[in-house]
């Protein structure tokens, strides 16, 4: 299912198709016409798009309307920060965003542009040490006003999961919308958009056995929020272009499965995630778990760690050659892997920050496959750390 | 063995992993990002800092179907090598950064996280051959390729580094054969332009990149006897030797050209003269390493060729270790020679060793010479 490797724990990057949403998919690819079309074969298309549309509302717990499809999470997330700052700010709002320094590079990057081309000011809102996002410094960054605030709910890094209905009352008391990046929470957290408060809701669907290239944005009814694309008015006129009726039937179906088989999925692999966890901090004992401690406040399939004196680069090459695929953290466009700015921002030193694995688990993920990375890592890490001694 | 191929994105070194594969080794291909701001897209000639280098080696890689990584070597370069280059330009020296590179990142870091890692040697392609002596030592010899030739560049290689070099290309007669051999094995590298010039300096204006690490200010030329002939925008950008770019008003008493002649740092003044005081008798530099055993007494003089350049001829001289410094003196006075250049030894085809020139003995004082 994963090329060569024997033992896949990435599924933050990236997950498998699930069986039933690929047979659904590729259904779907076959029915031609254009959901926006008035005839039959239209008319076809649009009411599997909506069924769909309809489905993944329930999933999530907002209204069909309040689903816009996108591309993946990255659009998803640039639409809510510009659309929301470009509508609030053309009505009077401050142009101030509130974000913390653990966010995604797809927020960190639209909101350096934001900046860079459009005046914005970001203010950071502390994190913990775990990389929490603090409800009291939401409160203090927001004090002066601001045209959106975003979280994100559960760290793609360190699995630390944030505590957004609180987040959401802090911006609500302050009149400000909030933005919340679901993309690693939905599937391993109850999310559930109603209850949480947020204003706008960023998902995706390859990170819960969909298709990659589609996602949502959920903009709640009472938000506003101005187009990147524009054209034929599609989806409340905040995202134009012919609607993705695949990929909305099977990002839905994998949504539907994800919250269905939440909890059970949760407990088992939260049972191996700690089997990791155990292992490595027993046969490593300089090994440091990053973020919340295993629990409700951690992603239940999230193991990071940092190992002091190793490159990530080596650590990650020693185990793809034993068959293991693993990640420093957050990719980047030439393959290199840097710094993690979400270990800074949590206070990591770079020591520490630059000997970074995380291990991410799924429905394939087996006792079999925690043993395997047991067996290879110390002697990885005591590798690493003497080529990073020499070097 | 296990091989890590160094893959820069070019024709060469993709050849070389091939060839490093087709030999029966376990190859990994890594790519060195060098680079903090890599570019997105190449320019002009220069090949090996952007993104789409580094997509060039990883399709190549692809191509072979051998494991490929990125790792970032940015740090050590920029501290190592960058940052080298603007110090020894700031002292009034003509530094080779390629050089610094072979001996500090990709014969130094880079091969030792590879032994460390579990690999036996490292694979460039590099023009040069490494010869088994019958005892069993290494030699590191010129490549066959006479004008593609880089063994300079790797004279600063040490007998443990040799241990654990691979340079597939060496025996190849001509470039040519290289490209014709990359698109028959379907790599889309075949025709890449070949890359020159400095590296980190993408768009080759060395002097405008110099400029904006270096505080250049305007000085005086003087001639040999300190009589004022010029001004000049900033000593530190001539190196020993130019002859273009000298805006001289005062023309010489014997109307001909002028050279630089050295280049003083803490004075800001650029000394030149007529081609003859160029002649260097003799240089020596302290900085110097051996390639492997000798197999004599170099404390001892000893006759030898030596080669100030990449690209310059080698010229027969002698050379002995004294109190430490590498002394070499050519039969034949020399031109052109600068401190902060590499003086490497051969003999024969074989590379001895190398030194940093420290200091250089002229024919003709250029006091006297001007």
């Amino acid at each position: 299912m994963y090329g060569v490797v024997a033992v896949y724990l990435d599924h933050a990057a990236t997950t498998p198709l699930l069986p039933e949403v690929l047979e659904a998919y590729t259904a779907a690819l076959a029915v031609a016409g254009n959901p926006a079309s008035l005839h039959a074969a239209g008319r076809d298309a649009r009411r599997m798009l909506e069924e769909a549309r309809e489905k993944l509302a329930g999933a999530l717990g907002c209204d069909p309307v309040e689903v816009v499809f996108t591309s993946g999470g990255t659009e998803a997330i640039n639409t809510a920060l510009k659309g929301i700052f470009w509508a609030r700010t053309r009505a009077g709002a401050s142009a101030r965003i509130a974000a913390s320094g653990v966010e995604h590079h797809a927020t960190l990057d639209t909101l350096a542009w934001l900046a860079g081309r459009e005046g914005a000011e970001v203010v950071d809102v502390a994190v913990d040490g775990d990389g929490r996002i603090l409800p009291a410094a939401l409160d203090a960054a927001l004090a002066g006003g601001a045209a959106v605030a975003t979280a994100i709910w559960a760290n793609n890094e360190v699995g630390t999961v944030s505590d957004i209905p609180a987040l959401a009352a802090v911006a609500a008391f302050h009149g400000v919308p909030l933005h919340v990046d679901a993309v690693q929470a939905l599937g391993a957290v109850p999310v559930d958009f109603r209850g949480s408060g947020a204003a706008a809701l960023s998902v995706s669907a390859h990170k819960i056995g969909g298709p990659v290239g589609v996602g949502a944005l959920i903009v709640g009814r009472r938000t506003a929020a101005d187009p990147l694309l524009h054209g034929g008015g599609q989806q409340r006129g905040i995202r134009s272009g012919t609607q993705d009726v695949a990929g909305a039937v099977a990002f839905a179906l994998a949504a539907t499965l994800a919250v269905e088989r939440r909890g059970a999925a949760a407990a088992r692999t939260s049972a191996l995630r700690d089997r990791l966890i155990r292992g490595v901090l027993e046969a490593i004992p300089d090994a440091v778990l990053r973020g919340a401690l295993a629990g409700p406040e951690r992603l239940p399939g999230n193991a990071h760690f940092t190992f002091a004196g190793c490159d990530g680069d080596s650590l990650l090459f020693l185990l793809d050659t034993a068959e293991i695929a693993v990640s420093t953290g957050a990719a980047c466009a030439a393959g290199v892997a840097e710094l993690s700015h979400v270990l800074l921002a949590m206070g990591v030193d770079e020591a520490h920050a630059r000997g970074a694995l995380r291990f991410t688990f799924g429905a394939s993920t087996t006792e079999a496959d925690v043993d395997a990375v047991l067996r290879a890592l110390p002697d990885a890490v005591a590798r690493a750390r003497r080529a990073a001694r020499r070097a | 063995m296990r091989v890590l191929a160094a893959m820069s994105g070019g024709v060469d070194s993709a050849v070389a992993a091939a060839r490093a594969v087709e030999a029966g080794h376990d190859v990994v291909g890594v790519h060195l990002a060098l680079s903090r701001m890599p570019g997105t897209l190449r320019t002009g000639s220069r090949g090996c800092c952007t993104i789409e280098d580094a997509m060039d080696a990883r399709r190549a890689a692809d191509r072979l179907g051998i494991p490929f990584y990125v790792w970032d070597f940015s740090e050590r370069f920029a501290e190592d090598v960058v940052d080298d280059f603007v110090a020894e330009y700031a002292a009034g020296r003509t530094p080779n950064p390629c050089m610094r590179c072979n001996e500090r990142i990709k014969f130094a870091a880079l091969l030792e996280r590879a032994l460390e890692l579990g690999f036996d040697a490292l694979c460039t392609g590099h023009y040069a051959t490494v010869v088994t002596a019958v005892d069993g030592t290494r030699e590191l010899h010129r490549a066959s390729a006479e004008a593609k030739d880089q063994s300079y560049v790797l004279g600063v290689l040490t007998a443990d580094q040799l241990a654990h070099a691979l340079f597939p290309l060496g025996a190849t007669p001509s470039k040519a054969l290289v490209r014709a051999e990359a698109e028959a094995r379907g790599l889309a590298v075949a025709k890449k332009p070949d890359s020159h010039d400095i590296c980190f300096i993408s768009d080759g204006d060395t002097r405008g990149w110099l400029d904006e690490r270096i505080d250049f200010a305007p000085g005086d030329i003087v001639d040999g006897a300190g009589a004022l002939v010029g001004r000049h925008d900033g000593a530190l950008a001539y190196t020993v030797g130019q002859r273009r770019g000298l805006k001289i008003g005062t023309p010489a008493p014997d109307g001909r050209p002028r050279f630089v002649l050295e280049v003083r740092p803490v004075t800001n003044q650029v000394v030149v003269g007529p081609r003859e005081a160029l002649a260097i008798t003799e240089l020596a530099g302290a900085r110097h390493t051996w390639t492997g055993p000798l197999g004599f007494d170099p404390a001892v003089a000893f006759s030898c060729d030596v080669q100030i350049r990449a690209h310059s001829d080698p010229e027969p001289a002698t050379a002995r270790l004294l109190d430490g410094e590498l002394v070499i003196t050519p039969d034949a006075p020399l031109f052109g020679v600068a401190p902060g250049q590499t003086a490497v030894l051969y003999r024969g085809t074989r590379v001895l060793g190398q030194c940093t020139i420290d200091r250089t003995v002229s024919a003709v004082p250029a006091r006297v010479g001007a």
